[in-house]
């Protein structure tokens, strides 16, 4: 757990005037489950998209596995070992559920050169057994109620075999109930040696998951440690609470 | 279907085509079946950026127009047998579509259509301008009475060879919709952001779409020269191929390659059939009812009414 799979350093990132990541500093572990929190507009979804390549950081870097990632495009960064779900999810629509699974073994694994164990259609059937879809392989994404969508988003970023995933409020408006679905379903994917970082609003949710936790409010890291001591420190509680 | 069993499917298409045009034993439907084929070729090369990625280009005068007068620089300079004019005219609008692509792709949606409009008016700008081609005075193409071929009269010649074309990129478009590319390219059309997320290079995809679709249409504009005999940039960047290539792959349908071509012959014909009997000033009325008609009733085109339910619009495996 010493092994440091992902490494942000004084990042920074603003939009005009406005600073919307001042220096962040994040060091993740490889196999590690990672909680991200901060109030709206804290800047949680900037940093994913900073690390992920889909906006550039103006300063600081992102190493990931050993490698400066500061220039390379979202795909490359895929290719590396970093997936991403979307905070709304993003299916491609005109494409059966199997189909959108096929994209990532299509042009991430196979393009890394390697094969898809089992091979492809047998993978994509695999995968949405395990977040439950498999009876709906071939509908269209039109047809998924809203948690069904979440958990593709989250079978299409795990089609790509990632290192690190990372889950960007995968969660919020759905049930009690499906959530306990969805967080089962990233514990067993940290089992299978996938480093997670999870974005939540819904604190019991990233009590339960989290070894770690990192709070962002207004750009800034301002708590980063043991999730139960995060949550009762004093500035983490003002930015939630108010003082 | 695999590829190769297709590809012998659509030749004996056009075989069977090319031997009905023989029958009839009239000149003039040649004349016309040519433009009817050479829209086939221009309407699948524009689906395979328009349809396929979503990029929709309005700047198709060009890119036929950079084939015409690719043909008109050739016959001046260094005279050569017209496929060869082809292969050169296609890849000269390729690099066109290439470069245009470049600088344009990072515009989406409206934005790139209008860049891809100006840049027809800079080229016409810019071939108008050049005395060399005839600048604003047209260029006149002597063509040989005969072909070597088999005794074919020379517009049996330009027929057989569009029919040609249109095989080559009917076969290029079903074969990429069926791969890898194809794939990648219905990402980008239905979410570019997630198709990084999933390892799609888009923009390296978006540049083949731009350049393939670029070529072919250079190709379809190549023999233009000799089947006019005269050729003008009035003419050559006519808004009608820019209406046609556009409309004809909408009614069709654009998810799939049978679509544009069930468009260009539909309305091709249609048109032709008009110009003899009615006017030719009818045929854009034509053409612009119809896409009235088929935006209200068929959104995705005639292939639409017979898509599965489920896969309506989607794309089949």
């Amino acid at each position: 757990m010493t092994d440091v799979l992902l490494q942000v350093s004084g990042l920074s990132k603003r939009f005009g005037g406005f600073v919307a990541l001042a220096d962040i500093d994040l060091d993740v572990s490889t196999g590690e489950r990672l909680g991200l929190i901060g109030p709206n507009g804290s800047g949680k979804s900037t940093l994913v998209n900073c690390i992920s390549g889909t906006l550039r950081n103006e300063t600081g870097s992102v190493r990931f596995d050993g490698r400066v990632m500061d220039a390379l495009p979202p795909h490359q960064r895929t290719r590396l070992g970093l997936a991403r779900g979307f905070q709304l999810p993003r299916p491609f629509h005109t494409m059966t559920l199997a189909e959108n699974l096929r994209i990532p073994m299509l042009y991430v694994v196979e393009a890394r050169g390697d094969t898809v164990a089992g091979g492809v259609d047998s993978r994509c059937l695999a995968l949405l057994d395990m977040v439950g879809l498999a009876d709906k392989a071939h509908r269209l994404p039109k047809d998924l109620t809203q948690i069904e969508m979440r958990k593709l988003e989250l079978a299409r970023a795990m089609a790509a075999e990632p290192k690190l995933l990372i889950s960007d409020e995968a969660m919020a408006g759905l049930s009690h109930h499906e959530i306990d679905d969805i967080l089962m379903l990233l514990i067993r994917l940290n089992e299978q040696g996938v480093t997670i970082i999870m974005i939540e609003h819904i604190m019991r949710a990233v009590l339960a998951f989290s070894q770690r936790l990192v709070c962002l409010v207004a750009g800034r890291k301002i708590a980063d440690g043991d999730p139960q001591a995060v949550v009762r420190q004093d500035d983490v509680v003002q930015a939630y609470l108010g003082s | 279907m695999k590829n190769p069993l297709f590809i012998v499917w659509l030749i004996v298409a056009a075989a069977v085509t090319f031997a009905a045009a023989r029958l009839i034993d009239n000149s003039y439907a040649f004349f016309a079946g040519y433009v009817v084929l050479q829209y086939i070729v221009l309407a699948t090369a524009w689906n395979i950026l328009g349809g396929y990625t979503g990029y929709v280009n309005f700047g198709i005068p060009a890119f036929f127009a950079i084939g015409a007068y690719s043909s008109v620089v050739l016959h001046k300079l260094v005279p050569m047998p017209l496929p060869l004019m082809i292969v050169v005219g296609g890849v000269a609008s390729g690099l066109a579509g290439l470069g245009t692509g470049y600088l344009t792709l990072r515009l989406r949606g409206t934005f790139f259509s209008i860049a891809t409009l100006a840049m027809a008016v800079v080229m016409q700008t810019l071939i108008t301008n050049w005395t060399f081609v005839g600048g604003s005075r047209g260029a006149y193409m002597i063509r040989p009475a005969a072909t070597p071929y088999f005794g074919l009269d020379y517009i049996q010649y330009l027929f057989l060879i569009m029919l040609a074309l249109s095989v080559i990129a009917v076969a290029v478009a079903r074969a990429i919709e069926h791969s890898r590319l194809g794939y990648g390219f219905a990402t980008i059309r239905d979410d570019e952001l997630a198709a990084e997320a999933s390892g799609v290079p888009t923009l390296k995809l978006k540049l083949i779409a731009c350049t393939l679709s670029g070529g072919f249409m250079g190709m379809a504009g190549a023999p233009l020269p000799y089947y006019v005999t005269y050729l003008d940039p009035a003419s050559a960047f006519s808004l009608s191929y820019a209406v046609n290539t556009i409309a004809m792959p909408l009614i069709g349908g654009t998810a799939s390659w049978l679509g544009p071509v069930i468009g260009a012959i539909l309305i091709g014909t249609l048109q032709q059939v008009a110009t003899v009997t009615i006017s030719s000033a009818l045929s854009l009325l034509i053409v612009g009812l119809m896409l009235v008609g088929f935006v209200i009733m068929a959104p995705k085109g005639i292939i639409g009414w017979f898509a599965p339910k489920e896969k309506a619009g989607g794309r089949v495996p």
